[in-house]
Formats: structure tokens, C-alpha cells, sequence
């Protein structure tokens, strides 16, 4: 069966003074219907860049340089720009991680989530209106035949995130990106918000990809995990493997630089020296050589390919952890 | 003193560093329509820090522990109590003296773009207390400053770049290195790796805790995150709508939480490991967090306690030693 989206060597390229920026460089993946896919990376990481592209919501002056984002039969890259927003927020929904700059304050949320609806051709005015207040409990906003009357002001970080999500799934898309749904809210409320995700996803049979900096929140809800460094995509697998059996050196080092909140024994954080390198400017061979302690001479020169290492895994080294001595990962 | 000998961890008779004492904090906020309210940001708050331990101040957004740590090290006057440093009442301290006491505590901030003179060179910025308390300038500060850039991993070749020049992880380096150039005792770090990339953070909370050993600090370590609380602390407190309702040594709070908002956090904390997430259930709270204007009788944690019987909404329960050194302001500490 053909996947719901097909990526295929994407390229997100910035032009300014005189540099290239390349923040996404050529990725490729797919999403099943009804996956939950994790994308990790930190900041630079093209992460964000990559979700953005899918909706072709990349901000002036980047621009998707090449590649296919195939959703069914049809290309985003090339779609026309009214098929570009119906695309948007019908088929495609996307939630951010700051709800209250993505609601219009002077807006009563009820009306909002119906105009969300009324956007697009799916559902007639009545049944968008009819349809506001079962969208808010089932987003499980208390009391929401009252709530649909009152302005995002009046809600909490937590209960706006779900008018977003709300209205991010009023129109039946078959796919929710969330970047970072859960980053500006309190550790109570981002409980309460993954498992609305994973509620919905199993409800409503809409995939989710998960962009976020926070690898815990990956273990949580996501199957399958997609980690970006530098615009590339350095490994990819399901979430068990990835976790319990990392291959790259970024993802095992970082697995490595988070403490845990259930770690009984102290010991010292790996971390990875050195900052994420200048996408205008990146290094030869191996994107991470520079930050990892595991390189060898060829990870210099030469980049690696982004190769099956088994377990339905990929990642992208000369080296990988498998073949690394058990002594020289200790040091810290 | 009673304060002291309940909130002083297990078998420990010697003095502790630093000593809070029913400490409140208390905004006014604007005129409104009934007149002016007033924010009750920490709201009696006891506890002691000892020689050379780390504790962790945790909780959410709003439950007054920046305002906790700043009060503590003076940047703002508390509205009542005592803080006592090496048994130096601050809050009654005033002038040179103070000024003397003031220099063995300093402050980290969490925002390393905020936190930092743009138009000041690095060099500057990290010797402004040096000047500022008279202790050295010329050769003998720049000497000073190039010492601290080194120890906290800053090549001090940079002393006259800006701070744009830096990452963030290289800006908080900065902002430690200006903590640390009066050699002081006592250090409050708020929220120093949240505002960080991933990879970052490990290498400043490494750079902690060799600060640490290194010069014989003691931290009080404020953070939203227990993971990376329960990492760094030796003993940790939790605070809800400006009081601790819980303290004890970080294992005992780590696998013995009493209160039931310490569970409700730890149960909300996801682990980096697919197998503990799948069974990990997390205690989801009905309801919002209550205004610090106007704070729930009793019990501030009743409304959405899931154990809340009728004695919480009326009667406050005491922060009480539960078992050694581990404190709980509940009724039925450890029910749920």
C-alpha cells in the first residue's frame, strides 16, 4: 500500500548575502497512514524547517530547492496555490507551540474553530457550526458549550493548545503535524496534552508527526523516530531500537546528555562538545566529525550514506556504535 | 528554632550556609476595578541550605520560586521574615556590611541573551563586580576575569568580543564566569539550561557541577524540570503557589514522594525509554492552576488534589518531618 506522504530528497535552501544556507539537504521518508513519527533534532537541526516544507509554509527567503512531497498522487511542490490552501488545514494540519500568536485575540474561540471549517468544502455552514462544541470535548475542554463563547484570553497555555488542536482536527485531516506542541507549557499540562495526542490519534486514525527537541516526549507517543543533525537526517527506526540500540554517535550521545527523572545512581552527563556546525558553511565529509568522539579518518573526507543497519533501522556513519568497543564509550 | 531542626536533613547538627525563615512575598498589582490586589508570590516559606550541598527548588510556572531565589539573594526585599546567612540576618542587614555579605551570593539567570550587556565587551561584563565592590581593576582584574573565563571553558583570548559573538551555551559560560569572579560561597542558578539545546545543556550542568567541587559551592538549584533537579540536587524541595509543600534528600523525594502534588510531577515527567512510557500512567489534574492573587483556603492544593477530603479545604497543613529529613505539608502525605 502506497504511504500518506512520501518525501523525496528534499532540499530547503536560504539565499542571502552572498551565502547558501542549506537547512534541509536532501531528506527522504514516509509516513503511514495512522503513524505516529517522531522528528528530533535541536535548533538548526532543519527539523522545523522540514514540517514547515510539508505545508509549504517556509518563510521568505528560503525556498524547497528540489525534491517531491507526494501526498497520494499529488506533489505539494508543485501544486497551485489555491490547491496549496485547500491542502492546508484540510488534508494537512499543522499546531505550533505557541497557541496564542496562531488564535486572533479579538476572536471568540467557537467562531474560530468554525471558520476553520467553513475554509474549506468539507462541511456546510450548519454542520461547521453544529460541529464546534463535540470538537471542544473532544479535545476535552470542560464546559465547552460555555467555553466556545469566550476569547483565548480566557484560557489557560494548556486548554488554548487544545482550541488549536481542535481546530487543527475540524476538518478530518489525515495528518497532524505538531511542532513542538508541548515546549512553552508546564510539565502537568504537557502530560495531559501528549496523551490528548495519543487519545486522537487513536480515535480518529489521523498520523501524527511530532517535531521536538524533547527525546522523552518521542518515547512517549511516537513508533517510529526520524533524527535530523544539520539538515540530514543521521538515523531513523522504530522508537524501541532507536532508544535501546542507537547507531549514530549523535543519537547514542545524546540519549546520553538528558538526565532522567528516575536516575538513582549519579553519573556525569555525556556531552557533546561544540555547537552544531554553519549550514552556510558546513564541514566536508561527515556533518557531526567535528563534535564526535568516534570519528575516524574517512569521516573527514568522506560523508556517509544514510544505510540499513537491521531492525528495520538506518543511520548515517562510517563507524556505528555496534562496532565501537564497550571501553572507549565509557569515558565520559 | 524549631525551623532549623525540622528542615535540616538527617543526623546533621552542624549550622546550615543559609537559613530561610517565613519568608513572604507580596506583589500589588495594578488598581482594578475593587482597588489593587496583591500577588502572594511566596507566602511563607521555611528552609535551610547546608555547607556545600545542592538544593533543588522545583515547581511550575507561577509558583514563586524565581521570586524565592531572588529574595534570598537580595534582589528584591522580602515582605516579611529572615534570611540568614552564615546566621547574618540579610533582612536586617544594611550598608557596607551587607554589601560584604552580598558578595559571597550570586545569582545565574536562565536567559544567557537577556542576562547579558549587549554593548559591554565580555571582559566587562565579567569584571563589573570586581568594580563594583571595589576589589580590583586594571592588570589585577583582567587577570582575574581571564582565570574565570578559563575555568568555566571560554578561551580568554575573547575578553574583548560582545556577546553576540557567542552561542548560547557560550553565554551562560559567561554568566557563570561573572558569577564566580568574587569567589563566592553561595550561588543561586534559575533555570540555567532551560533556555538551551539539548546537547548544551549536559556540557553547563557538567560545568556545574566541577564549579562545584572545585570552589566548595553550594547551589540552590531552581528548576521546572525535575529530571535535570533530580540530577544535580542533594536534597529537593517542591513549591506550590508560593509555599514548599514537600522536602526531603532527592532520593527519598525521588522514590518516597508524600505529597501528592510531588507525585502528580513525577508522574507527569516523561523518561527517555519507549519500554517506561508505555506503562508510565501519568495522574492528569482537572482544573487550572488557582491565581496567586487569590489563593484556595486550607490546603492550596485541594482544588485539584485527587485525595482532597473536606479537612484540606479548611485547615493548612503544616510542612511536618514525615520520616528523617523528609518533610510534607499534607494530610494524608503519602496516600496516594
Amino acid at each position: 500500500m502506497a504511504p500518506l506522504l512520501r518525501v523525496q530528497d528534499l532540499k530547503v535552501q536560504f539565499e542571502g548575502s552572498g551565502a547558501t544556507t542549506t537547512a534541509v539537504d536532501g531528506i527522504s521518508f514516509d509516513i503511514e497512514k495512522g503513524e505516529t513519527v517522531g522528528i528530533v533534532g535541536e535548533s538548526g537541526s532543519g527539523k522545523t524547517m522540514t514540517a514547515l516544507s510539508l505545508l509549504r509554509l517556509i518563510p521568505e527567503p528560503g525556498k524547497i530547492t528540489s525534491g517531491r512531497i507526494l501526498f497520494g498522487e499529488r506533489d505539494v511542490v508543485h501544486m497551485t496555490d489555491e490547491e496549496i490552501r485547500e491542502f492546508r488545514g484540510s488534508d494537512v494540519a499543522m499546531i505550533f507551540q505557541d497557541p496564542m500568536t496562531s488564535l486572533n485575540p479579538v476572536l471568540k474561540v467557537g467562531f474560530q474553530i468554525e471558520e476553520a471549517m467553513a475554509a474549506h468544502n468539507r462541511f456546510t455552514g450548519e454542520q461547521a457550526r453544529e460541529r464546534v462544541v463535540p470538537l471542544m470535548q473532544r479535545v476535552r475542554i470542560p464546559a465547552s458549550a460555555q467555553r466556545q463563547r469566550d476569547y483565548p484570553h480566557q484560557f489557560s497555555g494548556g486548554m488554548r493548545q487544545r482550541v488549536m488542536i481542535a481546530m487543527g482536527l475540524s476538518n478530518e485531516p489525515a495528518l497532524l503535524i505538531a511542532d513542538e506542541p508541548t515546549t512553552a507549557l508546564d510539565v502537568t499540562v504537557q502530560a495531559s496534552i501528549i496523551e490528548l495526542l495519543r487519545v486522537l490519534n487513536r480515535e480518529m486514525g489521523a498520523a501524527v508527526i511530532l517535531i521536538t527537541h524533547n527525546l522523552a516526549v518521542v518515547a512517549s507517543l511516537c513508533t517510529r523516530v526520524i533524527v535530523m543533525y544539520a539538515g540530514r537526517i543521521v538515523e531513523e527506526g522504530p522508537t524501541r531500537q532507536i532508544f535501546k540500540n542507537p547507531q549514530h554517535p549523535y543519537t547514542w550521545s545524546l540519549l546520553r546528555s538528558i538526565p532522567r527523572a528516575d536516575e538513582r545512581v549519579h553519573e556525569k552527563l555525556v556531552s557533546i562538545s561544540g555547537l552544531p556546525p554553519d549550514l552556510s558553511n558546513p564541514p566536508p565529509g561527515c556533518k557531526f566529525h567535528p563534535r564526535c568522539r568516534f570519528r575516524i579518518d574517512r569521516c573527514l573526507t568522506e560523508e556517509p550514506t544514510l544505510d540499513d543497519v537491521g531492525e528495520g533501522q538506518s543511520a548515517r556513519c562510517w563507524v556505528l556504535m555496534k562496532n565501537v568497543p564497550a571501553a572507549e564509550k565509557g569515558a565520559g | 528554632m524549631s525551623a532549623v531542626a525540622k528542615a535540616t536533613p538527617e543526623g546533621t547538627l552542624e549550622a546550615p550556609l543559609l537559613r530561610v525563615e517565613n519568608v513572604f512575598k507580596h506583589f500589588a498589582v495594578g488598581a482594578g476595578l475593587f482597588g489593587h490586589a496583591t500577588v502572594h508570590a511566596v507566602d511563607g516559606v521555611d528552609l535551610t541550605i547546608l555547607t556545600g550541598e545542592t538544593l533543588g527548588l522545583v515547581g511550575e510556572s507561577g509558583c514563586g520560586k524565581s521570586t524565592l531565589g531572588r529574595v534570598i539573594v537580595q534582589l528584591q526585599p522580602a515582605t516579611s521574615g529572615h534570611v540568614f546567612f552564615k546566621e547574618v540576618d540579610l533582612t536586617r542587614t544594611r550598608g557596607e556590611k551587607l554589601r560584604r555579605v552580598r558578595q559571597q551570593m550570586q545569582m545565574i539567570f536562565q536567559d544567557p541573551y537577556a542576562s547579558l550587556n549587549p554593548r559591554m565587551a565580555v571582559g566587562d561584563i565579567i569584571a563589573e563586580p570586581l568594580r563594583n565592590f571595589g576589589i580590583a581593576r586594571g592588570r589585577t582584574a583582567e587577570k582575574k576575569v581571564q582565570e574565570v573565563m578559563r575555568v568555566c571553558g571560554l578561551n580568554p583570548n575573547f575578553i574583548n568580543r560582545y556577546p553576540h559573538e557567542f552561542s548560547g551555551g557560550q553565554r551562560q559560560r559567561i554568566g557563570i564566569a561573572r558569577s564566580l569572579v568574587l569567589n563566592p560561597s553561595f550561588i543561586v542558578a534559575d533555570e540555567p539550561v532551560s533556555a538551551l539545546d539539548v546537547s548544551i545543556q549536559a556540557q553547563i550542568v557538567n560545568l556545574l557541577e566541577d564549579l562545584q567541587d572545585r570552589f566548595d559551592l553550594t547551589y540552590l538549584f531552581i528548576a521546572h524540570d525535575l529530571s535535570v533537579v533530580n540530577h544535580m540536587s542533594d536534597r529537593i524541595a517542591v513549591m506550590y503557589l508560593g509555599k514548599i509543600v514537600e522536602i526531603g534528600s532527592t532520593a527519598a523525594v525521588r522514590d518516597r514522594p508524600l505529597h501528592p502534588y510531588t507525585k502528580v510531577l513525577q508522574s507527569s515527567v516523561p523518561i527517555p525509554d519507549p519500554d517506561l512510557e508505555a506503562a508510565r500512567r501519568p495522574i492528569l489534574l482537572t482544573g487550572e492552576i488557582p491565581s496567586p492573587v487569590n489563593p484556595p483556603s486550607g490546603c492550596r492544593f485541594h482544588t485539584r488534589c485527587p485525595i482532597a477530603q473536606p479537612i484540606c479545604t479548611d485547615v493548612e497543613p503544616p510542612l511536618e518531618m514525615k520520616d528523617g529529613g523528609h518533610l510534607a505539608a499534607c494530610h494524608f502525605a503519602g496516600k496516594l
